[in-house]
């Protein structure tokens, strides 16, 4: 059932302080299944990554590295860590620390593009 | 009633919470608290204690200034001195005061809760912080003699110097850790605890600074911290990755440093934008005005913050185009400041105004950091900078914002939260009296360092040419007017702590809702979680006043 | 509540702590992301030097023995299935079953330091380590690299070792009652720690054994 658990986060403020949001955790539909699903996938993933080096793709190697490796990381965050199941709040602070992360690495390359 | 408390209708007179008995007796009821109000005030005792030590380093530094060359001291010991100053102020004072004095003891009574999310864990920032402190203190006397880097550290001299960087370094490592906690559990508090009714747009302005401070802590600390490590891991094993000898780039390193140290100044300045936030209206017995753009204006003074670092380096050899991308970047911080400082005034306009020593700190403030701000434009300014970069011009510009910003606000904080805080009064004349005594000495004591940085003063510099010698003197004079004014401001505070009258819950007429509780609180705040059902900010709302004009 | 001044001096007054679970989590989340941006800068780092000296990464990545490094990988990720198997189980009040995943997690990892402890053993041996004969004769980015290849494996190393210490103290709350099928946010976020150390290992494993 689609449950109103679904979302944990923020307290109801128009409400009397009492039973409230999250305070609480359940399990939504714990499932052995699907986790192992997802690491064979991982692994599938894994072998790629290896495979795809062997190959000369030349300046292109690093980004299907690296696209990889996040497609990995996604699987990882979403389903292991529970992320596409949790309230927005967690995917805002995730996201907000990857901006302040990509804006670190795209503001230095501004000068070491130019000077390396 | 006799005792000074004002009786209210429903509410048991609660024990205040210095007399409560808890689990613990006499100094470990103090030293194993998870009550945020106790722990704001073990952090308002060692965080006063490294201010003083480090103004006195400052004035130690001023009297060697006094005359060209050798005054009283070596290079070699002024190169120390500046560095911890630098480290003091910086890391053991600037940056946390605020948020860890203030924020610790008022962010739960403001939103309504009983304590932050995770005592215990506060607590463990209060020792963390100790032990940060403890650790640079016992640099000074271990290993090859007080480091001499600047607080900044640069490579590769913090890798070859002798001096005690590795253990400082470190302290100042432990000291973030203490900052992230903090900052996470401020977070987490805001998110989770605030009190039914209180919307993020009813919570007060100083809530809303807490917390795009907090996520400053939170997220750029870290980039320090990795960046401290490496100095250490260097230092001991000659890794190389900022060594030029071995291929590294001392440039990264100044990358890394200014990636957090830049948001570091937002981490300074946002709480005490916060406080006059709260002090104006209470003052000038309106409403803020322009609420939401003030909070939004927090948030994206933090974001904006990420953006900027690089006109710390302008003239180290970064590249042109990065060079102009941040300075423009840099002029974009200053609208969300301006938006503040707008409100600020608009605010004023046409309110009942009364000048308490709180709001003479604030008033001041708003002049002194406009100055600042200005200057810092000035600096921004790519073409301006490299002439002005490394003199006295930056030294004034930062004294300006951070001691002359967030210094002053630090002294409005315990002028403004004191009777709640300790249930006495301070005498207000004298307060005030020192108050105009601090702004005098500290205009005397740095705008001379604007012109002489103009002229060609360059920081850092124990030696200098006769011609900024008249200058250098009206600053070292200046800085005693500053010290003597700031002593006389604690004489007061302290007496009143000895010999105050009693405080009532709300002798400043505040609308927010620590004043609603008795002055001290009682353990656990509130007998009942309040319902909120205004702004922060309703003078139709003045806690106790009903209750008084009933009394009539 | 107390209504003499002098009788509630007398009370011992303790405040409850009351429960929140997605308080924890966040808290939690919060602390990962810390953790996000410390490895962050020494990517930045790596991102930087690789930019600069791609030969030089490239020879001394060839040092690197590549099927080590996608063994570890595998285990890591096994590692992470196991410990949200073990929270699954508990969830469904199976506590055995659990801590036998739990248990899995905790070798998965001791298996990955093993490893690494043999990968850095050779490299010792092999005089590739700062200072070392062989490194001061390789080229400034070959320096480079095996500057960060330490300090980073190291450093996701010391992480393994917490997020061990993590789960195991969640185990002994387990085995005690205190951690159950109704009140598992503290595994949960032991699990949370231990996905973040595999994420590191995910973008760590090609950038450092997988540049040609």
């Amino acid at each position: 059932m689609e449950n109103n658990e679904h979302h944990e986060g923020e307290h109801p403020v128009n409400e009397h302080h009492g039973p409230e949001e999250g305070m609480i955790a359940h399990a939504h539909h714990p499932s052995y299944g699907v986790n192992i699903a997802v690491w064979i996938g991982l692994i599938g993933l894994t072998s790629i990554t290896v495979a795809v080096a062997g190959i000369n793709l030349g300046s292109l190697a690093l980004s299907v590295a690296l696209i990889i490796a996040l497609v990995k990381s996604m699987f990882v965050v979403n389903f292991f860590m529970h992320v596409k199941f949790d309230s927005k709040i967690i995917k805002l602070c995730l996201g907000v620390c990857i901006v302040v992360f990509i804006t670190m690495f795209v503001l230095t390359f501004f000068d070491l593009t130019f000077r390396y | 009633m006799a005792n000074g408390t004002i009786a209210v209708p429903g509410r048991t007179a609660e024990v205040d919470f210095y007399k409560v008995k808890g689990k613990y007796k006499g100094i470990l009821s103090w030293l194993l608290t998870t009550d945020h109000k106790r722990i704001g005030i073990l952090y308002l005792c060692s965080i006063t204690f490294f201010f003083l030590v480090a103004m006195t380093l400052g004035v130690l530094m001023r009297l060697e200034m006094l005359t060209p060359g050798e005054t009283f001291m070596k290079a070699q010991t002024y190169n120390s001195l500046f560095t911890l100053h630098g480290v003091i102020m910086v890391f053991l004072f600037v940056i946390p005061s605020i948020p860890a004095i203030f924020g610790n003891f008022m962010l739960p009574l403001q939103i309504g809760a009983k304590d932050v999310q995770f005592p215990r864990l506060n607590l463990l920032s209060w020792y963390l912080y100790i032990i940060g402190g403890g650790l640079a203190v016992l640099s000074l006397f271990t290993g090859g003699g007080i480091m001499d880097t600047g607080w900044t550290f640069y490579v590769p001299y913090s890798i070859r110097t002798t001096t005690n960087v590795s253990l400082s370094v470190f302290a100042a490592f432990v000291l973030g850790f203490a900052t992230i906690l903090t900052g996470l559990n401020f977070i987490t508090t805001i998110h989770r605890l605030r009190c039914p009714g209180m919307t993020w747009f009813r919570m007060p302005l100083f809530v809303w600074a807490l917390y795009a401070t907090s996520w400053i802590q939170v997220l750029a600390t870290p980039v320090i911290g990795i960046t401290l490590v490496l100095i250490i891991l260097e230092r001991a094993f000659g890794i190389g990755i900022f060594d030029p000898t071995l291929g590294g780039d001392p440039l990264l390193y100044q990358h890394m440093f200014w990636i957090y140290s830049h948001p570091a100044v937002y981490i300074m300045i946002l709480p005490a934008m916060g406080v006059v936030s709260e002090i104006i209206p209470t003052f000038a017995k309106k409403p803020i005005f322009g609420y939401v753009p003030i909070a939004i204006s927090s948030l994206g003074i933090a974001l904006v913050g990420y953006l900027v670092w690089g006109h710390h380096m302008f003239s180290s050899g970064i590249s042109d185009t990065s060079r102009v991308i941040f300075s423009l970047l840099t002029f974009m911080v200053a609208l969300p400041s301006g938006i503040k400082i707008f409100n600020w005034v608009a605010t004023l306009y046409k309110g009942s105004i009364t000048i308490t020593a709180p709001m003479l700190f604030v008033l001041l403030f708003i002049f002194i950091f406009s100055i600042g701000g200005l200057t810092g434009l000035v600096l921004g300014a790519l073409n301006t900078d490299l002439h002005l970069t490394d003199t006295y011009f930056v030294v004034a510009h930062f004294h300006y914002v951070m001691f002359g910003g967030m210094g002053l606000i630090f002294f409005a904080s315990l002028h403004y939260w004191f009777p709640k805080m300790f249930g006495k009064m301070y005498n207000e004349k004298m307060a005030k009296v020192a108050a105009y005594w601090i702004a005098i000495g500290f205009n005397t004591l740095y705008f001379p360092m604007f012109i002489m940085g103009y002229m060609g003063m360059p920081r850092r510099y124990y030696d200098y040419l006769p011609e900024f010698q008249v200058y250098h003197i009206i600053s070292t004079v200046g800085s005693w007017i500053l010290v003597s004014g700031i002593l006389i401001m604690f004489y007061n505070l302290l007496s009143g702590l000895k010999n105050g009258k009693k405080a009532t819950d709300n002798p400043w007429g505040g609308t927010t809702l620590e004043w609603s509780v008795a002055s001290p609180p009682p353990l656990e705040n509130f007998d009942e979680i309040p319902v909120v059902t205004t702004g922060p900010y309703d003078h139709h709302h003045i806690h106790g006043e009903e209750q008084n004009k009933n009394n009539e | 509540m107390n209504n003499n001044t002098d009788s509630a001096a007398e009370e011992i007054h303790e405040v409850h702590v009351h429960r929140d679970d997605f308080g924890s989590k966040m808290g939690l989340w919060l602390f990962l992301l810390t953790e996000i941006l410390l490895f962050g800068g020494l990517f930045l780092l790596y991102a930087g030097y690789r930019f600069k000296y791609p030969e030089g990464f490239a020879a001394a990545a060839s040092e690197l023995d590549v099927l080590m490094g996608a063994v570890n990988t595998i285990v890591l990720l096994t590692s992470s299935l196991t410990v949200v198997l073990g929270i699954v189980a508990l969830q469904k009040n199976k506590l055995k079953l659990s801590l036998f995943f739990l248990w899995c997690t905790v070798f998965c990892g001791i298996i990955f330091l093993v490893n690494k402890y043999f990968e850095w053993g050779a490299k010792f041996h092999h005089g590739i380590y700062p200072k070392g004969p062989k490194l001061q004769e390789m080229s400034e980015g070959e320096v480079m690299y095996f500057g960060l290849y330490y300090v980073m494996t190291g450093l996701h190393g010391l992480h393994i070792i917490i997020g061990l210490a993590f789960i195991g103290i969640v185990m002994y709350r387990m085995k005690k009652k205190v951690i159950t099928s109704t009140n598992f946010q503290k595994l949960e976020n032991a699990g949370l720690y231990w996905h973040i150390v595999d994420i590191i290992w995910i973008f760590l494993f090609p950038l450092l054994y997988l540049i040609h």
